[in-house]
């Protein structure tokens, strides 16, 4: 069960830079430990997030294994439109989430 | 031969002293936390660990709030029934109740904890399995629960059925144990606000569990702490649900009363 959570402010003024705020539920597994039985213990973690802005991609991040276990991703965007932000996580076996947070501009 | 006799028995007498000195001025040190010098874990941290904690939507801890929530609705068991479906709206009827926990239960005739009185609702209500200790789960429903008494005081009532496990919660406090043969109170009552290699000794207030710890890269229960604690000293730790560890979460919560409830912390 992946859990998210999303922190968008719900309204801004036409061009205010907005911070953005996520953070995912993820065990980032490095794919460097092994288990008590000397066993590799395969890499899982999420290779990559992006979120999109009506559509328009307005950031994206690339993830490698030494981030810490649920990453918490900020960053800014400018608000340009009332609509919706779309947030998409992919990464190994077959790890997909996506959620959406809607943004009004005055 | 006579005088190296006397001697030794001088220096023996000499070392006896200062060695009773020691222990006059440690059993002055000694002894439980003035009420008003009492902190949390919290004012122990880093500024940027403090601001995690402090900011829900940064707190890792609440993606563990959030599966309790969904949890809390679930149907599941043989019974069919939900924890909401006997509880209700868990921001009125679970207020206050972490704050209490561990409370007596007749049942067994002795205090259990969150998680125990948790898995006793699911066997003996939902007629489910019991959740394993530090499952995904039941770590989930404890942070559920727990939260919803953040910032309320703990409130342990101690009554004549309580009072011996509560002796016994302190006396494995005041117990050393293990091959360093260390008690708690050495470090958390004696020596608290100093450093222990890098890092700062707390004074043990289980104010925050279950609590997200950077080096677990996850959410963790008391238990955990303490067991974590007694390998550190070099001691063969309890079982999980050990009657030894609740009679010390017993004591440790009561040693907090008064203190307020922050789960889920978030701590180094």
């Amino acid at each position: 069960m992946a859990s998210v959570l999303i922190n968008v402010p719900e309204r801004a003024r036409r061009g205010e830079i907005i911070e953005i705020r996520t953070l995912v539920s993820h065990p980032m597994e490095t794919g460097y430990r092994r288990s008590q039985l000397g066993a590799p213990i395969p890499r899982d973690i999420i290779r990559r997030f992006v979120c999109t802005y009506n559509g328009t991609e307005v950031f994206r991040a690339e993830l490698h294994p030494a981030i810490a276990a649920n990453p918490f991703i900020a960053f800014s965007t400018v608000a340009t439109e009332s609509g919706t932000l779309a947030f998409h996580w992919t990464g190994d076996s077959g790890f997909a989430v996506t959620e959406s947070a809607a943004i009004v501009v005055e | 031969m006579a005088r190296l006799d006397d001697s030794i028995r001088s220096l023996v007498r000499r070392v006896g002293a200062a060695l009773g000195a020691i222990a006059l001025a440690a059993s002055v040190f000694a002894g439980e936390i003035p009420p008003a010098d009492r902190r949390s874990g919290y004012e122990f941290m880093s500024r940027e660990t403090r601001a995690m904690q402090d900011d829900d939507t940064a707190n890792p801890g609440l993606l563990w709030v959030l599966e309790g929530a969904a949890l809390w609705k679930g149907k599941t068991g043989a019974a069919g029934r939900a924890c909401a479906d006997c509880h209700g709206d868990a921001r009125a009827s679970m207020k206050g109740v972490a704050a209490r926990h561990p409370a007596f239960d007749a049942a067994r005739g002795r205090p259990v904890n969150l998680e125990q009185r948790i898995n006793a609702c699911r066997s003996d209500r939902q007629q489910a399995p019991p959740l394993a200790w530090e499952s995904r789960e039941l770590l989930a429903l404890t942070a559920y629960v727990t939260r919803q008494s953040r910032g309320l005081p703990i409130e342990i009532a101690i009554d004549g059925r309580m009072q011996p496990f509560l002796d016994a919660g302190r006396a494995a406090f005041d117990r050393r144990q293990g091959q360093l043969n260390l008690a708690c109170r050495q470090c958390h009552d004696d020596n608290w606000g100093r450093k222990l290699a890098g890092n700062i000794v707390p004074q043990a207030h289980p104010t925050g569990y279950p609590l997200y710890r950077l080096e677990w890269q996850g959410l963790g229960s008391l238990e955990r702490r303490l067991r974590n604690c007694l390998v550190g000293i070099r001691a063969e730790p309890y079982e999980y649900g050990a009657p030894e560890l609740v009679d010390l979460e017993l004591y440790l919560m009561w040693r907090a009363r008064g203190m307020s409830i922050e789960a889920p912390a978030v701590r180094p």
